[in-house]
């Protein structure tokens, strides 16, 4: 009897479950986009969506390295800031005569080492990720500025150029990049032994460590893996502008955290989705062009976006509470 | 000594030599001396701060000790950590059961042990099949490996805890306080799988404050006060009261225990 009842249960937790939250995003998203083109002629024009996917494709990879760090239960606010340094680093480093190739490797190992000292810190010496990540915000924005003395480094070679305004058939490099990530980080996430670990990290720590696997290393690394993903966002910025600039990436942590939670990832880690990210940096990205092509004022369009975002995780985080006590 | 007969020809599977652990001043373990043998259920019994979680956190490398060490395989070890411990077959059943609740059952009972194909992607099939394999040996009734493991019962999720450790090829198989907060019925179905792991040749420890459970289940029950041994006993030579007398002291150090040698009391 009572097990019986409580298969039930369970039965009708994953039926929700499976509805919930990404199916959900699809048919907003859906609904955003009938709408919009119903009431602009502009919307659904090639150069338009082009648009919407150029500039989603930045969210989606900075959102994604959240994605890991969310879902293993800790959280990234230094984003922002290492895109911004390793956009520094890569205008630097062609500046002193390193080629293209070379400078967005420092770029990157500048990013990655920022991440690694995130990991470091939050995995050894056990201090809450926010805290750690808010330091290192401020570290690396401040080194940025000490870098580049506040003065912005402009005009790069074309090779650099090409990776923020280069054409590949109809598409733009952000969004092969972003493409490719987001598939090889949906079968990390769910098919490999890193991607079970992250989640296992934000499910249970403890159990992880006692089933004898190093949490240290898998935590550092999902750290170092988030480090990763804000410097290539510092690539597509730096040479989309074809400027370095240590005041770049403003608020970008907290666009894709909200991103990533508005996706689905849960807050207290465990759960993760890829997909949702996706579908969640794509509805964002509509509809901030939708706000636009509705000429709603800019100061409004924050406020907007703001209550939905509210909206949305207020609605994700408490259906699942209901559905437990059916 | 006749208890000593039937393990003649068997050595320890681990040996517990004069262990020490404190916590600031609190002393935890104050020098235990214990061998652990396959085949056989063996009791920890003790009151609260009595060193029993201490002492199977020692043995399992959740804890280094401060002194003392641990023989296994005739090789001898200051400290053990977490995987150190699996490798030697060490497999521990927590009392909060260290399950990820979210995650499915099949890759709790496979976490840090998951099969890889061409190397890197999860073999979850293998997982799920072997996990259902796992689970039927040992009649445990989940409906299925992908459920996640939150939606299970008290006496479902322990029998995932036991299919994990038995699948990580532990040789021995600590449980802390397994029937803590279960039912009667989910009980005795927890201490039938216990009573069948040593019959099967497992190394078996319990810690259980509850003396019927531990006398319905162990071969031999050890007792530990204020982070020492105060008795070591063959369960159908002793009673509970007699063991109450231990645990709480009235009764006085448990001669066999001096005559056999392995209790160092300085």
């Amino acid at each position: 009897m009572h097990e019986s009842t409580l298969e039930e249960r369970a039965k009708v937790k994953r039926a929700l479950g499976n509805i919930s939250p990404q199916l959900l995003l699809i048919i907003i998203l859906t609904t955003m986009v009938i709408s919009l083109s119903l009431s602009s002629p502009f919307f659904l024009t090639w150069s338009n969506l082009r648009n919407i996917f150029d500039h989603s494709s930045l969210y989606i990879i900075l959102a994604i390295g959240m994605t890991f760090v969310i879902s293993s239960g800790g959280i990234d606010l230094s984003v922002g800031g290492v895109a911004a340094l390793s956009g520094v680093c890569m205008a630097v480093a062609m500046k002193s005569g390193l080629g293209v190739g070379a400078a967005i490797a420092v770029g990157l190992l500048a990013g990655g080492m920022i991440g690694a000292a995130n990991g470091a810190v939050i995995s050894r010496l056990k201090i809450n990720p926010f805290i750690v990540t808010l330091g290192f915000m401020s570290v690396s924005r401040g080194l940025a500025l000490i870098i580049t003395g506040g003065i912005p480094i402009y005009g790069f070679p074309r090779a650099f150029t090409w990776f923020g305004s280069g054409h590949v058939g109809p598409l733009n490099p952000p969004m092969l990049i972003a493409a490719f990530i987001a598939a090889a980080a949906a079968l990390a996430l769910n098919r490999t032994r890193f991607g079970y670990y992250t989640l296992a990290l934000g499910g249970n720590e403890e159990a992880l460590r006692r089933s004898g696997v190093s949490t240290r290393f898998f935590k550092t690394a999902v750290y170092i893996l988030c480090g990763t993903t804000a410097a290539l966002c510092g690539l597509i910025v730096t040479s989309r502008l074809n400027t370095a600039e240590p005041l770049a990436g403003w608020m970008l942590e907290m666009d894709s955290i909200a991103a990533v939670v508005l996706g689905g990832t849960s807050m207290k880690g465990g759960r993760g989705s890829i997909t949702g990210t996706v579908i969640a940096c794509l509805l964002l990205g509509v509809l901030r062009n939708g706000l636009v092509i509705l000429s709603i004022p800019a100061y409004y369009q924050q406020l907007l976006i703001g209550i939905i975002i509210l909206t949305a995780v207020v609605f994700a985080e408490v259906r699942p509470r209901k559905a437990l006590v059916i | 000594m006749p208890q000593n007969k039937d393990r003649a020809h068997n050595e320890p599977f681990i040996r517990v030599i004069n262990i020490r652990k404190s916590f600031g001043s609190v002393v935890a373990l104050d020098g235990v001396n214990l061998d652990f043998y396959r085949g056989e259920v063996t009791a920890i019994v003790g009151d609260n701060g009595a060193g029993k979680s201490t002492l199977i956190k020692v043995i399992s490398g959740v804890l280094s000790p401060d002194g003392g060490k641990l023989i296994v395989n005739r090789k001898s070890y200051n400290f053990l950590t977490p995987s150190q411990a699996i490798e030697l077959g060490i497999s521990t059943v927590y009392q909060d059961l260290a399950l990820v609740d979210c995650r499915d059952v099949a890759t709790n009972i496979f976490l840090g042990q998951e099969p890889l194909k061409a190397g890197l992607f999860v073999d979850k099939k293998k997982m799920n099949r072997e996990s259902e394999k796992l689970l039927n040996r040992l009649k445990v009734h989940i409906p299925s490996v992908t459920t996640a493991v939150e939606f299970l019962s008290g006496g479902q999720r322990q029998g995932v805890a036991v299919a994990r450790s038995i699948n990580q090829r532990g040789k021995m198989i600590i449980f802390d306080e397994p029937t803590a907060a279960m039912g009667v019925k989910e009980s005795a179905r927890v201490l039938e799988l216990i009573r069948s792991l040593g019959s099967d040749g497992f190394a078996v420890v319990v810690i259980s404050h509850n003396l019927h459970h531990v006398f319905s289940i162990s071969n031999r029950i050890c007792v530990l006060r204020n982070g020492r041994m105060a008795g070591d006993f063959r369960a159908e030579r002793t009673s509970p009261n007699e063991i109450v007398g231990y645990i709480t002291g009235t009764n006085e150090l448990n001669t066999e225990v001096v005559k056999r040698g392995i209790f160092n009391h300085a």
